[in-house]
Order: structure tokens, then C-alpha cells, then sequence
């Protein structure tokens, strides 16, 4: 235990500000050419959020659009653009790379005792991979969009369209190589960079979410990039591969784009519960409850999420049979996140809570994700999909997921990382409020879609029926609420930066090894190799935790 | 306006008008007591433990508790058992939406960017409306133009994807007269949220009032008929007895026909329809391989007329076996650029 340096975490920093991760090197180049998993980490921060506040607008622009029951303030072509643009967006350049790229980058080096990922040059490859497959989508938009919705669907995209398809297909094809980079560098560092003593049942959740992450990466991302480069071979060379026009199957698209972008989901979904396990356990100062099951059940979840793509296609024209299958098995695959959920509270269970900012989020997150997971099981019951495939009701359900579980989970954790990150504390105050402002306005955005799809209100629909109008202006109010409550963290984060509180190494007292060294870390993480002789979550002194004196420090600065 | 009748403010449910819909909502009442269920008790233990067991001095070491074999046990079994019980429920309405009776009457629909045409056995033709009569089981057979649409009646509580280069289809027996909403609910393109319409579903005897008032031009029948005597010449090949070069089509609508290279195939709508279109891949056993392509000469509408018409020729003639064609290669007349017969639509 005594190798371990900075043990007690909890000591001021001096004046002088120690040698770090970012103040080592001020030239762009140190930054463009660096090596340094968290400076990457950084890098994708900035970029991500770029894209988070474009598709946001693009949001913004749906809900107006739909405050009225005609198509008035976009041309019906523009709003075709903006919904595929905002699912485009928000889809392959945020949610996708939002938790992996930028916490995993930063953190699970970090959480398995590591100098870096195991490969750092294929990292930041990874990096410029995202920007230039951005850069070309972004090219595309500013061309003239593109108008097919996120899905692509053939022969629409393929022989219909007049827009900018294919750039939009070869920004999202690069853009695949960055995940599939990305998560090959996490399980080869998470086989081979693991300190000593850091057994893989002494591995936050955290990493056990982003190792099922990963194998979904690496085995499902190549699939949407041979989908992209058959519509190119078809468009190009009209060979008829997915135009029945030319002797292709238009359903062959979506069985292979769904085959991908299911498994995406729990890309998406899967990291975001990692950041739970860990503020639902930091906060309750308890070790999770079941942590063998909450494991396991990310690693079921990453299988079985390959074997329920058909239930995007229940009403495509696929067999009887074949829908009673999918329904089975997406039922299946409810059961490890009800697991999970279960878990979660139970930690909770004579724990010592408090209501910190990340903590307040990661309660949000549960109650959302519930409603989340419940509606999955609405879609998965084959007779009654067929009502609701489509309509708002799918629209309300993804949106609780993707925003209410990954979105809600992100932002936890970017404010329990925060003061490791920056090496600044933010406004509690103020955090406090932007939490629950985002659980009200999410809420009432999105449930009143719920009671729209059940009336039978198509998705992608620029205008609608006048009876529909009054919840579509619950769902536009609560837009601007969530869209506010989105903004306050960027404004009092960046203050933080300039004027927040000075962190201190460990400021929650939690015993993860990202917690023992400095905040923020210096470029080689750890002075010393550190030596695990604790298991996780032990939020005890067992574990080198000085939480003596940390007391005694909290009643000074009180 | 009989538009999805509500009386309140805020509509929360929509019109339930079909034979099947108080399936689906069951289904969908037991979801919403399931989810309520799940969600008071965990919001409750949520609410009770963050206040029960809130902090009470800073950085406590609660004791730990590692898990139990028990619980994890419980909720994993309780949850998989709920789901198994959703996941029949489900089966049982989707094969009740999804199975398609035989004793229904027959619409044909064929989506258009942006446009739902329609045509009735008996020959009415309508664009973006459905005149159906109530208390009889309707059965659409339906394929597109050009892309994915997809005809949705939500008052009806179903659906179907309607996909370019095959035919799909949905029935119903609507309950209740009324007018209902159509929508197309699969992604086509510039006007899709503009091809919208309405289902009116009318009492027996208003239905044929407005079966007289409409009688234009030919039944399906009738005008798969025409194609295949004359328009289209496929008679010149397909009749004419035992020399006949085309494989006899009396009666061969359901039955299964043995193929050139031994595959045995149900000569059913999608089979009749790929012959006429790419008739070299399946081809009868004991015919030459003869038959030019009709892809790109006949429509959507003129392919549903066919299939029609070869379906009505069966049960008419006793299916024989075939004879064996006689060698002599005399082209079969295609005389498609009369255009089509249907006025509507196009």
C-alpha cells in the first residue's frame, strides 16, 4: 500500500501549480500531436460538443416546426433535412463517441492503474479519423444536407434522392474506423495494461461497461461500413443489390443497417450505465450491489444486442415467424438491464447518500432509463408494435433512452470527473438547478410523444392532424426548458475553469485509482506504479483512504 | 367530424374501429400495469432510501454488503417470467393482425410518391381514400411504385410496409362507420407527411350506394383480362390447349408446380408476379425458357390486374399436366405502348 503515492488524496494544492497533463506544453502542436490519452480526451470533449450543440439546434427546429399542425416555418424539404440532420448528428458524433471518446479516453487508463491507453498513436488516429469524417459530413450539410432520414433506407436513399447521400455515407463510413479504433485500444489496454494486484473483479464497472462496449465496436461497426459501400457500389455501378428496380431487395438494407445499429444502441447505452455504477456507488459510498451481476449483465447485453436487430422490422414484410423470434429474443435481452436497474437501487440500501450534482443525474438516469426500458418492452410485444412502429411512441422511447439514459448518464459523469479533468470544482449551486431543470423539461418533452404515438401520429411527419396539436405544445415547451437547462452546464462549467474552487486530488473521497493521484493528472497519470490491495468500491481506510483527515480539512473550509 | 371522435381537451386515446383493436389495447392496458408495476415500487425504495439513508457524517464507511444470490435470482426470474407473458400476448395479437383470412374481399393498393391508389374488385378506383363497408373482413394487397411507404390506419391498430418489387398485405373488419385517418408512416421522401388520407367505413347499404354512384371502367378481373388477351398478347403463349408453348395457368393459383432443375415452388401472388417480371428464373418444368421479361411494360396496377385475372382463371379449368412445347421460337407480341387502361392516378 505504500507505493501507492498521493494516498490520502485530500491534500490543498500548493499555489504553484504542479506540472500536469495540461500545462505540460502550450504549443498547438503538443496538443495535435500528442500522445497523452487525456489530452485526446479533451480534444474529443470539444468536438463532441460541437456536434451536441448542432444537432441540438437542429432539435430546436423540429419542435418549432411542430408547434403548429401545418408545415409553416421550414419547407417541408427542409424539415426532412433537418430531422435526418439531427439524427445523423447526434447518432454517429455524439452519442456513439460521447462517453467512450471522451470519459473512457480519460478515465480507464486511469482506472486500471496505466501510463496510457496500449496503443496511444492509434488513439489519436482516432482522433483525426472522427474529424475528418465529420469535417466531410459537416461539408456535405453545408452543401445542401441530405434529406433520407438517419436510417438510409433503400431504395429512397439509393435512387430517389437528390441530396448529398453519398458524402453523408462516406462521413459516417470514416467516422465507423474512429469507433473501431477506439475500441480495440481499450480491450487490448484492458487485457494488457491492468496494474498489479488489479484483478478483472477488482475493475470499476466503469471498464467492465466499456469492455462490452468495445466487442460491440469492433464487431458490429464494420458491418454499417460494408452497408455504406454496397449503396456506394449500387449508386455508382448500378449493380442491384438493395434497388428491386434493378433486381436488389430493398428489405437486404435493412436487415444489414439494423444489424449494426442495434448493437449501436447499446454503444450508446452501455457506457452511459458504466458512469452510473460508479456515482450510484461513489455517492452511496457503497459498494454496488451484485457487482458480479451488473458485470455480467453488460456482457450479455453486448451479445444478445446482436441477435434482436429484426425488431426494427416487424411490420417491413419480414415472416410471421420471423417477428415472433425477434420478439422473444429483444424480451430476452430486457432482462439484464431490469438486472442492472434492481442493482442500482439496492446499493442505495444503508448506504450514507449525498446529493451531490453527478448523484442527482444518476437518480434522474434511473428513473428515466426505467421508463426507457419499460416502453422497450411496449416495442418488443410483436401484436402491439404493429400499432405502434413509426409513430411517436418509438420516438419517445428511443429519446428516453438516448437522452434520459446516455445524455443524463454523460453529463453525470462529466461533473463527478470534472475536478479530475480540470482540476477545478464547479457551482454545486447552480448544478443542483441545471439537473433537475433537465429532468422536468426531458419529461415534459418527451411523455406527452408517449400518448402521440398511441393516437397514431407518424414519425417524420412535418405536419399533422389539428387534434394533435395541444401535447405537441407540451412537447415544444418542455423542449425549451430541457434545451435551457443543456446550456447552464457549458456556461457554469467553462466559469469553473477560470474562477472555480481549486480540486483537490480526491475531493469525494472515493477509492478508485483515478482518485489517487493528482487533479488534474500529470501527463504520466501516476508518479508511481500504483499496487491494488483492495478490492472495489472500499470506501474504507482499508483501502489507503485517509478519511480522518479528510473530515478534519472539510471543517477547515467550512 | 367523425376524425378520431374525442370529446376531451387533450385526446389520449385514439378511435378503436376494427375487430382487432380491443386486442391491441388490452395488450397495451397490460403494459401500462406492468410498467406502473415495476416503477412505484422502485421510485418508492429510490425516494425511501436517498432519504432514510442520507449522509449523515461526511465520508461514513457504511458496511458493506456484497449481493445476495437470492435477490439477484428473484429479479431476474420475475422480470423474465413478466416478459415471457408480453412477448405471448404480443404473439397471439400479431398472428390475429398478421394471418390473412381467405374469406375477405379484395382491395388492391399501390403507393406513389406521394399518393395512395386504390382500386375495388369491383372496379371503383379512389386516390388517398378507402370507402370500406363495416363488418366485413377487407383484405389489401399492396406494393409501390417507387419506394418504401407504408399504409397505417391507426384507428384500425395496424399496419403494413408497403415495398417496391413484391406485394404485401393487411386486412381488417372495421366495427364502427366513421371516418378515419390514413396515414403513410414509412419515411418516402419530400410530401411524405402530405400523403395522408381517410378510411371511411360505411354501413352495408350506404357502401353500395356508393358502389353505384362509382362504377367506372373495368374490375381488376376484367382488366387483367384485357391485358392478357390483347394488350399484353399473353394469351397468344399461356392458351390454346395442349400445344400451347406457355405453362398452363387454369387452375394453377395455390398449387405447388414443379420446376425446371426439380425445385418445387407454391404458385402463389409473389410467384405469378416474379414470372411476369423475370420469368427465365423460375421456370416450369417442362417449358423452354421462351418468355420475354415484361419488366418495365406493365405497371404496378396492370401486375395487381394480372395476378388478379390469372387467380380467377383457377378452379374455373381442371389442372392437367402439361404438355410439352413444341420448339418453334415465334416471339409473343408486347403491345404495352397502348399505355395503360386506368385513367386514375397516373
Amino acid at each position: 500500500m505504500q507505493e501507492v503515492s498521493a494516498i490520502s488524496g485530500n491534500s490543498v494544492p500548493a499555489d504553484e501549480p504542479k506540472l500536469n497533463y495540461i500545462n505540460n506544453g502550450h504549443t498547438l502542436k503538443s496538443w495535435l500531436l500528442t500522445k497523452d490519452h487525456k489530452r485526446i480526451a479533451l480534444m474529443y470533449l470539444v468536438s463532441v460538443s460541437a456536434f451536441f450543440l448542432m444537432g441540438g439546434i437542429y432539435a430546436g427546429f423540429i419542435r418549432l416546426e411542430l408547434l403548429t399542425p401545418a408545415s409553416d416555418l421550414l419547407e417541408t424539404a427542409t424539415y426532412n433535412k433537418v430531422f435526418t440532420q439531427h439524427g445523423i448528428l447526434m447518432v454517429f458524433f455524439f452519442l456513439i463517441p460521447a462517453i467512450p471518446a471522451i470519459l473512457g479516453n480519460f478515465l480507464l487508463p486511469l482506472m486500471i492503474g496505466a501510463k496510457d491507453l496500449a496503443l496511444p498513436r492509434i488513439n489519436l488516429l482516432s482522433l483525426y479519423i472522427y474529424w475528418i469524417g465529420g469535417i466531410i459530413t459537416l461539408w456535405a450539410l453545408m452543401q445542401g444536407g441530405v434529406d433520407t432520414g438517419w436510417t438510409f433506407y433503400t431504395p429512397y436513399s439509393t435512387t430517389f434522392s437528390n441530396s448529398y447521400v453519398m458524402a453523408v455515407g462516406i462521413g459516417v463510413f470514416i467516422n465507423g474506423f474512429s469507433s473501431i479504433l477506439t475500441g480495440l485500444n481499450f480491450i487490448v489496454s484492458i487485457h494488457t495494461m491492468r496494474a498489479p494486484g488489479m484483478t478483472w473483479f477488482r475493475l470499476p464497472l466503469f471498464v467492465w461497461a466499456h469492455y462490452a462496449t468495445s466487442l460491440v465496436m469492433i464487431l458490429g461497426t464494420p458491418v454499417v461500413a460494408i452497408t455504406i459501400l454496397l449503396v456506394a457500389i449500387e449508386r455508382f455501378a448500378r449493380i442491384g443489390i438493395f434497388d428491386p428496380a434493378i433486381g436488389g431487395d430493398p428489405i437486404l438494407f435493412q436487415h444489414l443497417f439494423w444489424f449494426y445499429s442495434h448493437p449501436a444502441v447499446y454503444i450508446m447505452i452501455l457506457p452511459g450505465m458504466g458512469v452510473i455504477s460508479e456515482v450510484i456507488a461513489g455517492f452511496s459510498r457503497k459498494r454496488i450491489f451484485g457487482y458480479e451481476f451488473v458485470a455480467f449483465s453488460s456482457i450479455a447485453i453486448a451479445v444478445f444486442g446482436f441477435l434482436v436487430w429484426g425488431h426494427h422490422m416487424f411490420v417491413s414484410g419480414q415472416s410471421i415467424f420471423a417477428g415472433l423470434v425477434f420478439s422473444f429474443l429483444s424480451m430476452v435481452v430486457a432482462v439484464p438491464s431490469a438486472i442492472k436497474t434492481f442493482n442500482w437501487t439496492a446499493t442505495m440500501y444503508k448506504g450514507s447518500i449525498s446529493y451531490d450534482t453527478p448523484m442527482l443525474y444518476a437518480i434522474g438516469f434511473l428513473g428515466l432509463f426505467l421508463i426507457g426500458g419499460l416502453t422497450g418492452l411496449f416495442l418488443g410485444s410483436v401484436g402491439l408494435t404493429v400499432h405502434l412502429t413509426d409513430t411517436y411512441f418509438v420516438v419517445a422511447h428511443f429519446h428516453y433512452v438516448m437522452v434520459g439514459g446516455q445524455v443524463i448518464a454523460y453529463l453525470a459523469g462529466i461533473h463527478y470527473w470534472w475536478p479530475k479533468m480540470t482540476g477545478r470544482m464547479y457551482s454545486e449551486f447552480w448544478g443542483k438547478i441545471s439537473a433537475m431543470l433537465i429532468f422536468v423539461g426531458f419529461n415534459l418533452t418527451f411523455f406527452p410523444q408517449f400518448i402521440l404515438g398511441y393516437m397514431g401520429m407518424p414519425r417524420r411527419y412535418a405536419s399533422y392532424p389539428e387534434e394533435l396539436q395541444v401535447l405537441n405544445i407540451f412537447s415544444t415547451a418542455g423542449a425549451s426548458v430541457l434545451g435551457f437547462g443543456l446550456v447552464m452546464p457549458v456556461v457554469y462549467l467553462i466559469h469553473s475553469l477560470f474562477y472555480g474552487k481549486k480540486a483537490a486530488d480526491n475531493p469525494w473521497m472515493h477509492p478508485g485509482l483515478e482518485w489517487r493521484t493528482s487533479s488534474p493528472p500529470p501527463t504520466e497519470n501516476f508518479k508511481e506504479m500504483p499496487v491494488v490491495t483492495w478490492e472495489a468500491y472500499d470506501f474504507g481506510e482499508e483501502s489507503g483512504l485517509d478519511l480522518e483527515d479528510a473530515r478534519k480539512r472539510e471543517a477547515v473550509t467550512i | 367530424m367523425l376524425i378520431m371522435q374525442t370529446n376531451s381537451w387533450i385526446p389520449l386515446f385514439p378511435e378503436q374501429a376494427s375487430s382487432f383493436a380491443w386486442q391491441v389495447d388490452y395488450l397495451y392496458f397490460y403494459l401500462i400495469l406492468v410498467s406502473v408495476g415495476f416503477t412505484i415500487p422502485i421510485v418508492a425504495a429510490i425516494f425511501f432510501f436517498i432519504v432514510k439513508f442520507r449522509e449523515r457524517e461526511k465520508y461514513a464507511t457504511p458496511d458493506e454488503i456484497h449481493g445476495s444470490m437470492v435477490l439477484e435470482t428473484v429479479w431476474s426470474i420475475i422480470p423474465f417470467v413478466i416478459s415471457m407473458t408480453i412477448f405471448l400476448g404480443g404473439a397471439v395479437v400479431y398472428y390475429t393482425q398478421y394471418r390473412m383470412p381467405d374469406d375477405a374481399m379484395n382491395v388492391y393498393v399501390v403507393g406513389k410518391q406521394w399518393m395512395w391508389k386504390i382500386q375495388h374488385e369491383t372496379g371503383q378506383r379512389e386516390i388517398n381514400e378507402l370507402h370500406v363497408p363495416v363488418g366485413r373482413k377487407v383484405k389489401l394487397t399492396m406494393t409501390t411504385e417507387d419506394v418504401l411507404h407504408d399504409f397505417s390506419i391507426p384507428a384500425f391498430r395496424t399496419k403494413a410496409d408497403v415495398v417496391p418489387g413484391r406485394f404485401t398485405y393487411l386486412w381488417f373488419e372495421a366495427t364502427k362507420p366513421g371516418k378515419y385517418h390514413l396515414f403513410c408512416a414509412e419515411y418516402c421522401g419530400l410530401n411524405h407527411s402530405g400523403m395522408v388520407g381517410y378510411v371511411y367505413v360505411m354501413e352495408q347499404k350506404d357502401y353500395e350506394n356508393w358502389l353505384q354512384g362509382n362504377v367506372t371502367g373495368q374490375t381488376p378481373v376484367e382488366q387483367g383480362r384485357d391485358l392478357f388477351e390483347n394488350k399484353l398478347g399473353c394469351a397468344s403463349c399461356h392458351s390454346g390447349g395442349p400445344q400451347q408453348r406457355g405453362a398452363k395457368l387454369e387452375g394453377i393459383y395455390g398449387k405447388e408446380v414443379s420446376l425446371v432443375g426439380g425445385q418445387k415452388v407454391v404458385a402463389d401472388d409473389e410467384y405469378l408476379r416474379n414470372s411476369i417480371l423475370n420469368p427465365g428464373a423460375q421456370v416450369v418444368e417442362g417449358y423452354q425458357p421462351i418468355m420475354p421479361t415484361f419488366k418495365g411494360q406493365v405497371t404496378e396496377e396492370q401486375l395487381l390486374s394480372l395476378v388478379a385475372y390469372i387467380k380467377s382463371l383457377s378452379g374455373v379449368t381442371a389442372t392437367g399436366t402439361p404438355a410439352s412445347a413444341p420448339p418453334s421460337p415465334v416471339s409473343s407480341g408486347t403491345d404495352a405502348g397502348s399505355g395503360n387502361t386506368q385513367g386514375g392516378g397516373k
